[in-house]
């Protein structure tokens, strides 16, 4: 007797079983998120403007409305095109990014002149500009979904990404300062009035690759080691691709005069390498290695000053922002004073000063915006990215190939990554450094990359949360992916 | 503006701000903690495996009657390893298109398959070189799994688990 190889009982039954049942769709669950983020949004415009012009505009709604029938949009992409992504991912980033948009809004609000304020437009200033950017990355996002049927499908192209991105992060640092130069940090390719910040796009483009990199040469890593003190290390030899990417995002840290983006290069491939390889060693080599770095960084720059007296002077001011409070400590210490003044529930929106923080509108939004919600409101901030971060390692942990494993996790963890250092810096735990805090800061290439990186969480988290037989009906299996990836169609999940 | 409007607003609008955190917590709360329920079942192996000789007689009797979800490798290089069982059958082999492809040397390229019917999984060799033997007993027809029994393949030794 060989017992059928078709499934025995019919779909009605399979329905009640735990393993299927988590392969709802749940999408209504996510239009409902959805417009409940989307009311939050429109609630922050009216108190902006009941806190900034002392009445509530007829037209306050408008931003909100806009941003609700784009993220509406996004939903219909997701429900016909991956109808079993996660979720919580799109409104918990709508939140953010509609947020953002509204507190850009309100610093429009106060920096124009008062008989201008009621009619603003709604395109107007650099919170209109950033909706504008919305719509755009929104609709890039949707295209990167419908483009990207299986996300293996990047698999392909991970040698192109991968010079592409390695073209990307040097473009910077190769320029002259002129055109990549803005407050003291060359990240920049500025062309006219226009500029866009290309590192955004290479971490993606890199990561990528590394994933595809790690597939292939996990055996290698995890496996040739010698121990000692209890930890297994790699042979020597293997180290090369770590060391190479440590004096990349060393080079990145000396020529580009930013901190924040080479410890992002560098934990970003050194957690990807750890998931891979599921080799504590590898942490360890790679803290080690950082802080090395950075020391020797600190170091220099004090004696010899140089490319390295960029990263000296950060350093300083972080050890003591009040040494020089109105010259180079003055946007630490306002920050921190922002922070304060706005304590455990803030001041709220529309009530702050956010205009005496230097580049409230981008590096500093989260001290701007936790001014006017205090502790309170930020943690629920920091909860929501903590949930956008969960919700990307679970996709890692339910999709089979171990491409997308490596892919999602890195990608989660590079967002989470990119949040601490940003609110580290802010809040001065750690030397700060001009990054842009996802999703809220005003900038176009910081959108685009971060709602193209949701786009790829969103579409593992589809193919992890699929039912394999295809229990959905209308899904259709996705053709062609390469086969050397899928080799190993299993979970593991080994702490 | 009345004071007592935007009072009440700013403060409404942070507890808002929370009942859209737990709602989310909500909507993924079955997920979020189910990471907890698995990562036991990966440990167990370990110290279960160890006395799989005495123990397994008891705990099939127990668990008699519910049905599998999962298949674990206990043993080999893959230990650690969970399959989530479906309705399909799972092909256990070193071939590429295995459902579980083991990298055992004394595993056949399609050694042995799992298949459901009625909601009891049976084990069947697939003509492999070194058998496939349940607990210690020689497979040699479709033969019922019961959880928790070890199949063993070559190095590898795989359970059923609720």
């Amino acid at each position: 007797m060989t017992a059928p190889a078709t499934p025995a009982s019919s779909p009605a039954t399979a329905g009640e079983r735990p393993g299927v049942r988590m392969a709802r769709s749940r999408r209504n669950a996510e239009l409902s998120l959805l417009l409940l983020a989307m009311a939050l949004v429109a609630a922050y415009g009216a108190m902006v403007e009941a806190n900034v012009l002392d009445t509530v505009t007829p037209g306050f709604w408008v931003p909100a409305a806009t941003l609700t029938a784009v993220f509406l949009g996004m939903h219909l992409v997701i429900r016909f095109l991956a109808p079993f992504a996660d979720p919580a991912l799109l409104p918990a980033v709508a939140l953010l990014n509609g947020l953002g948009v509204g507190f850009l809004r309100r610093l429009d609000l106060a920096n124009a002149a008062p008989e201008e304020r009621a009619d603003l437009a709604i395109f107007a200033g650099i919170g209109g500009r950033q909706l504008a950017w919305t719509l755009i990355s929104v609709v890039l996002a949707a295209g990167l979904l419908a483009l990207m049927r299986d996300h293996r499908s990047i698999s392909r192209y991970a040698y192109t990404l991968g010079l592409a991105g390695i073209v990307l992060v040097m473009l910077p640092a190769v320029l002259p300062a002129s055109i990549s130069e803005i407050n003291g940090a060359k990240l920049w390719v500025r062309i006219g009035s226009f500029s866009i910040q290309p590192g955004e796009f290479a971490k993606l483009a890199l990561l990528v690759f590394f994933a595809y990199y790690l597939v292939r040469k996990r055996e290698v890593l995890s496996l040739a080691s010698h121990r000692f003190l209890g930890i297994d290390f790699p042979r020597g030899r293997d180290l090369g691709p770590v060391l190479v990417v440590w004096v990349i995002s060393l080079l990145v840290l000396v020529f580009e005069k930013d901190l924040g983006t080479s410890l992002l290069y560098f934990g970003m491939f050194v957690a990807t390498v750890y998931i891979a390889t599921e080799r504590v060693s590898w942490l360890l080599i790679g803290l080690v290695l950082f802080f090395g770095g950075a020391y020797l960084a600190y170091v220099l720059g004090e004696a010899v000053g140089g490319p390295f007296a960029n990263f000296y002077l950060r350093a300083e001011i972080w050890l003591d922002p009040f040494a020089e409070p109105y010259d180079d400590g003055y946007q630490l210490v306002q920050g921190l004073l922002a922070l304060g003044s706005g304590g455990l529930f803030g001041a709220g929106p529309g009530g702050g000063q956010p205009l005496l923080l230097p580049e409230v509108q981008n590096d500093f939004i989260f001290a701007g915006i936790g001014e006017e919600i205090g502790l309170f409101g930020l943690s629920a901030l920091l909860v929501i990215y903590l949930l956008i971060v969960e919700r990307g390692l679970r996709a890692a942990l339910a999709v089979r190939d171990s491409f997308g494993k490596l892919l999602a996790g890195g990608l989660a963890f590079t967002l989470a990554l990119q949040v601490f250092v940003i609110v580290g810096g802010i809040s001065k735990l750690i030397p700060l450094t001009g990054q842009t805090t996802p999703f809220l800061s005003a900038g176009g290439s910081s959108l685009m990359a971060n709602w193209l990186l949701i786009a790829v969480l969103l579409r593992v988290s589809d193919a992890g949360r699929r039912p394999v037989d295809g229990a959905g009906g209308k899904v259709t299996r996705p053709s062609g992916p390469p086969e050397q990836l899928h080799g190993a169609p299993t979970e593991v999940i080994k702490p | 503006m009345p004071e007592l409007v935007i009072t009440v607003a700013r403060f409404g609008f942070l507890i808002l701000l929370w009942i859209f955190v737990f709602t989310v917590v909500g909507v993924i709360r079955r997920d979020l903690f189910a990471g907890a329920r698995s990562g036991r079942l990966v440990a167990a192996p370990r110290t279960v495996g160890a006395s799989t000789g005495q123990a397994t007689a008891k705990p099939a009797k127990v668990k008699r009657g519910r049905a599998a979800h999962q298949l674990v490798v206990t043993a080999g290089q893959l230990a650690g390893t969970r399959i989530t069982l479906g309705e399909a059958q799972i092909t256990i082999g070193r071939a590429e298109d295995s459902t579980l492809v083991i990298t055992d040397d004394y595993a056949s390229a399609r050694h042995a398959r799992l298949v459901p019917r009625d909601g009891q999984w049976f084990v069947e060799d697939l003509g492999s070189t070194n058998g496939t033997y349940l607990d210690r007993a020689k497979v040699t027809g479709p033969t019922p799994v019961p959880l928790g029994v070890p199949i063993r393949i070559g190095r590898t030794s795989l359970e059923l688990r609720p």
